[in-house]
């Protein structure tokens, strides 16, 4: 694996966070001495072994299509930072 | 001895007597946090009328009937505040719903009493990372509680409540526990059900109980654990009864010691206690024998991949449209979303959604999510392996006891190479429980025994043994 370099701000703008000067300076740092650590992972032999996303083998659950009562939607509305007629409320997304 | 420092067990008993009331046990967990926990700043927020006034109406014919339980500040408890110990939801959230965890401690006539303090999104293994306030270890003054569920140790080992539920991705229930000198159990993935639980890291996250004793443990496991067709990965398995052969002993049991848990990293006096708690065991009736987890070095990189990108797809909720605190005058979408979560999230957090997102971006997520899901599957098999020969296995949970406040603040990778002895259980998905051993110069120190997947029966009884033992 190449040497890690991380574009900090780009990385940040992905994940939709603002970040300061001096935040983006101490992150790079940071995250350049965490990811040199997690290269270690190149070491092993993973030829043919199966990736495991969950740590027990299961795929596709379901359960009955019955309908069940759901919450009150009230109870959302109620921790929303603005809301009208029972709609989330947020700037203007598109232009007319 | 007061009565919100009590096992469960034993107030449970008093209670059936008729000697004490639940109201009196309730009053007594506010008379000590308001009186004590200033100082050791467990609980961000209790409710003492709607705790008397459920102690008023206890069931004793439950098995938790009146009892107290402190709750995490992740789990959501309907009409209470969860913070998660973030500026994002502080003032901002109140739970519609109970965590399923919670619905079934109030069916078995728990209650679910105060929320403890955490590393902020559980992110962190000191409680030092709370956006919100400073917990201290009343075990061992002025060094850290542990983490992340860090209040709820302290609160348990303050004598402040009698029994508190916590969440554990990486350690986060285990290491508290041994910090603070209390029983933590992390039981099996897909145990107990994560609805409810705000999602950290959800192929990691699982609810357990912090105790006094390991009686109280198995008590609050059998409560908690359980289908939930809300949490598709909780398990279609039948709940023993979990204080059931308790006090069977060791006698005839495997014991594995594993040969990559004993290097270097470890203080000389935490390995000196393990080893003599594997003797006594052994004294006991139990066989020691060395075995091998071959992949072990490799968990905190596999672990500081996984978590993290869990942890930035979990996170993208917090945007300040659905709920929490959202930034003032934000000109656009774009901006309300980044301003939001600038503000709202302390450095841990976006530490780790920046590198979460750094190694899920194009380009680099075959080189690291993808290879580590595959040492996972290198890490499970270490273990399938170890339990064909052993019936539980004996690890320390830390390098060492209680760092003292701020001392690994700047240098995150120094906190993360800490968890090297817990986060593997969570890689694999197997349980583990922290049992206290006798304390280095003051301080606590816990013994943490792993167990094959769904093995919580066989490590409660090994924990029993110890705690018979010490």
């Amino acid at each position: 694996m190449a040497e890690p370099h991380i574009d900090v701000r780009y990385v940040a703008n992905l994940a939709r966070i603002n970040l300061s000067d001096e935040e983006v300076a101490r992150y790079s740092t940071q995250l350049e001495d965490i990811v040199g650590y997690i290269e270690k992972l190149g070491e092993v032999d993973v030829k043919g072994v199966e990736p495991s996303a969950h740590p027990i083998e299961m795929s596709n659950r379901v359960r009955r299509d019955e309908p069940v009562p759901s919450l009150p939607a009230e109870g959302f509305l109620q921790n929303t930072p603005d809301h009208s007629n029972g709609q989330l409320r947020v700037p203007k997304v598109v232009d007319a | 001895m007061s009565l919100a420092s009590s096992p469960l067990s034993s107030l449970r008993q008093k209670l059936v007597a008729r000697e004490i009331t639940s109201r009196d046990i309730v009053q007594d967990v506010i008379d000590q946090i308001s009186s004590r926990d200033q100082e050791i700043g467990a609980f961000l927020s209790f409710d003492p009328e709607s705790a008397l006034s459920a102690a008023d109406q206890a069931d004793l014919s439950l098995p938790l009937g009146g009892l107290p339980i402190g709750i995490k500040d992740n789990i959501n408890v309907e009409g209470q505040p969860c913070t998660c110990a973030s500026k994002f939801l502080k003032g901002a959230y109140t739970a519609p719903y109970d965590a399923t965890a919670i619905a079934r401690l109030k069916a078995a006539g728990a209650i679910p009493f105060g929320r403890t303090n955490l590393d902020e999104f559980a992110m962190g293994s000191s409680t030092e990372n709370s956006g919100i306030q400073t917990t201290h270890n009343p075990s061992a003054p002025g060094h850290i509680p542990g983490g992340s569920s860090g209040g709820s140790a302290a609160a348990v080992a303050g004598q402040l409540i009698p029994a508190t539920l916590g969440s554990d991705t990486g350690g986060s229930i285990r290491q508290p526990a041994s910090h603070c000198g209390v029983v933590g159990l992390k039981p099996s993935y897909g145990r107990v059900s994560r609805f409810g639980l705000v999602a950290f890291g959800s192929s990691l996250d699982q609810i357990g109980p912090l105790t006094h004793t390991v009686r109280d443990s198995a008590l609050l496991l059998n409560a908690i654990a359980g289908e939930d067709p809300r949490d598709s990965t909780s398990l279609h398995e039948p709940v023993p009864d979990y204080t059931e052969g308790l006090d069977q002993g060791v006698a005839g049991m495997k014991l594995g010691l594993p040969k990559e848990y004993f290097t270097d990293g470890i203080s000389p006096q935490v390995r000196e206690r393990v080893e003599a708690a594997a003797k006594n065991l052994e004294s006991q009736g139990a066989e020691i024998v060395e075995i091998s987890l071959p992949h072990t070095e490799y968990a905190v990189a596999t672990y500081y991949i996984i978590a993290p990108a869990e942890a930035s797809s979990n996170l993208s909720r917090f945007d300040g449209v659905r709920y929490g605190n959202r930034t003032e005058n934000p000109e656009d979408m774009l901006s309300l979303y980044k301003d939001s979560r600038e503000a709202g999230f302390g450095p841990e957090v976006k530490r780790r959604i920046i590198l979460g997102t750094y190694v899920l971006s194009s380009g680099y997520y075959d080189a690291y999510y993808l290879r580590a899901q595959k040492v996972r599957t290198l890490i499970r098999r270490d273990f399938e392996q170890a339990f064909e020969k052993v019936d539980a296995i004996l690890t320390p949970v830390a390098p060492e006891t209680a760092p003292k406040m701020s001392d690994a603040i700047g240098d995150p990778l120094k906190h993360y190479l800490a968890d090297i002895f817990t986060i593997s259980a969570n890689l694999a998905g197997n349980c583990g429980i922290s049992v206290p051993l006798e304390p280095i110069d003051g301080k606590p120190v816990g013994l943490q025994i792993l167990g094959p997947y769904l093995g919580e029966k066989e490590i409660l009884r090994c924990a029993r043994a110890v705690e018979a033992g010490e």
